[in-house]
């Protein structure tokens, strides 16, 4: 195999990463403050992804479409916690599974209602169409790095956001202590309300950015929502650094394994039995990941609690 | 500094700042407080005593808004705040330092210290200078996690916390719990000089007695929910007090 392929799978499986991690960061971020199992996670991200395609229809602007997947999204979570999610906080996860199940069939079904059964299509812009060349003459899709870079971009505004911001002092605190936080005077629903709504931009930002390269359509979130979960077990529950490494290490492993294993079985095997082999292992590769850290670690690479 | 409280602004809600009155509290079906009244008032420190289990924490939560109440009323400045949810209370002005400290561990200390900035204009957002005057050590750990302070650090800590809010109204939980003869003198020394400054109010539950009768300039005791004896301080029967309190 040559370099300049190996080089190119590590930035898919970068590419990859980020965005795991974008979707990642909110699931951890609610489980961590908030103690909630939020199934309805692929959820959001599908709602950003079907905003930002019928915004990007009507105006053909892709940068309005990201933000309308941002704010519907966002709209999306704050009015779901409201409703729904704040009735949950209290009850146990085996409740918290089954009403945030409950509302991914509520609103898959909502949005086949409203948009068909049909996937829906945004196009990657113009002005991010095409390779860029690389140092060592590798080409790769301007746009897929686009997507590492805004997936960056998040990770250091979450950062910033968790640790040198009054409301991320409040979040780490709701995150040991929510009857002190109250105690303190600060209203805690409000506050529940706000990083929920955080968690579910994030999701729909995603899906938006994941929807230009794939089809935006009814049930695509649950895949990617179930990855997130193997990230932030992985990172450790409730740690953003966690999130972020979990989810690069999950991204590279599974899309290297994908490509190199089928290769490595190839060299003790027939090329036919090695692909099928090879590829089995590599859809594993993943869990077995997550299974070698929960060893090691058992409350993830990053995770505070015992 | 706390911003200055005008001397005048007391009649305003009459002398009590905070007037506990015949309050019941049910835990279930279990009933942890039977008619408890109690007032506090600027520059006095009201001293709550009783042995283990007979509500005195409870009490506490009560007043904090932490647990609601089955009957009776609590008036803070004037307002009724008996049905106030907890961060509306800490917000007019109540503070708590709660048994266990319940500091935040992950955070460092100045962001525990800024914990208590919620309720205060964004003017008034700055760590008053006499909490470092009273509790030095606390400068010195700015950048440290609260988790990695010792038990007597935590707990000037969440005292610290609690007057960065400039609260009316002071609530300890036994403040030397667990901490070291050095340090309860400083938590002694700290309260005394909040009580002369005269413009917060003060109650104190405690089990160690020579610490809360130093400082007291009312006590009640409490037994099995209900307050059994109560009075001005300076009359109090030591005797009587002691033998209702010990174990």
């Amino acid at each position: 195999m040559s370099m300049i392929l190996l080089i190119e799978q590590v930035l898919n499986g970068l590419q990859f990463g980020v965005m795991l991690f974008v979707m990642a960061a909110g699931l951890t971020l609610v489980f961590g403050v908030m103690g909630l199992i939020n199934l309805a996670h692929g959820s959001l991200y599908m709602i950003g992804a079907f905003a930002a395609a019928t915004v990007a229809g009507m105006t053909g602007s892709f940068l309005l479409a990201l933000a309308a997947s941002l704010a519907a999204a966002a709209a999306a979570g704050a009015i779901v916690e409201v409703v729904v999610i704040r009735r949950l906080y209290a009850r146990d996860h085996l409740d918290q599974v089954l009403a945030t199940f409950a509302l991914i069939l509520i609103f898959s079904e909502g949005t086949r209602w409203l948009f068909g059964s049909f996937p829906l299509f945004l196009d990657v812009p113009d002005w991010l169409r095409g390779p860029v060349s690389l140092p060592g003459g590798i080409l790769y899709p301007a746009y897929r790095l686009a997507i590492i870079g805004v997936g960056l971009a998040v990770a250091l505004g979450l950062w910033a956001l968790i640790a040198r911001t009054r409301l991320g002092i409040r979040i780490r605190a709701g995150e040991s202590d929510r009857e002190m936080i109250a105690a303190l005077g600060v209203d805690i629903s409000k506050l529940y309300t706000l990083v929920f709504a955080l968690g579910a931009a994030l999701a729909g930002l995603a899906g938006a950015l994941v929807g230009a390269i794939q089809s935006v359509q009814v049930g695509m979130g649950e895949p990617v929502m179930i990855l997130a979960f193997v990230v932030i077990v992985i990172g450790g529950i409730g740690s953003i650094k966690g999130a972020l490494v979990a989810s690069l290490l999950v991204g590279v492993t599974d899309t290297l394994g994908g490509v190199l294993l089928p290769v490595a079985f190839a060299q003790i095997m027939q090329p036919s039995n090695a692909m099928l082999v090879g590829s089995a292992l590599a859809s594993m590769l993943i869990y077995i990941l997550m299974a070698v850290v929960l060893v090691v670690r058992p409350s993830g690479l990053y995770g505070a609690r015992a | 500094m706390f911003p200055p409280i005008p001397k005048s602004s007391k009649s305003i809600w009459g002398a009590d700042m905070l007037n506990v009155d015949k309050i019941d509290l049910h835990y279930g079906a279990a009933q942890a407080l039977r008619g408890v009244s109690l007032t506090a008032t600027p520059g006095r420190v009201m001293t709550v005593l009783g042995r283990n289990g007979v509500g005195k924490t409870t009490l506490l939560r009560a007043i904090a808004g932490r647990n609601a109440v089955s009957a009776g009323t609590i008036r803070f400045k004037g307002q009724d705040v008996t049905r106030t949810r907890s961060e509306a209370r800490a917000r007019s002005g109540i503070a708590m330092v709660p048994q266990g400290r319940e500091i935040f561990p992950l955070l460092s200390v100045k962001e525990n210290l800024e914990t208590g900035y919620a309720r205060l204009p964004r003017r008034d957002r700055s760590i008053p200078d006499d909490v470092f005057e009273l509790f030095p050590v606390l400068k010195d750990m700015l950048g440290r996690r609260g988790g990695d302070l010792s038990g007597g650090q935590q707990q000037q800590l969440a005292i610290g916390r609690a007057l960065v809010m400039r609260p009316d109204l002071l609530v300890l939980d036994e403040p030397t719990e667990g901490i070291q003869p050095s340090i309860i003198k400083d938590i002694g020394r700290a309260i005394t000089y909040l009580r002369a400054k005269g413009d917060m109010a003060i109650v104190l539950v405690e089990q160690y007695f020579e610490f809360a009768r130093d400082l007291a300039d009312d006590y009640v005791v409490m037994d099995r929910g209900e307050i059994t004896l109560a009075g001005a301080a300076a009359d109090m029967d030591e005797d009587e007090v002691l033998r209702r309190i010990a174990v």
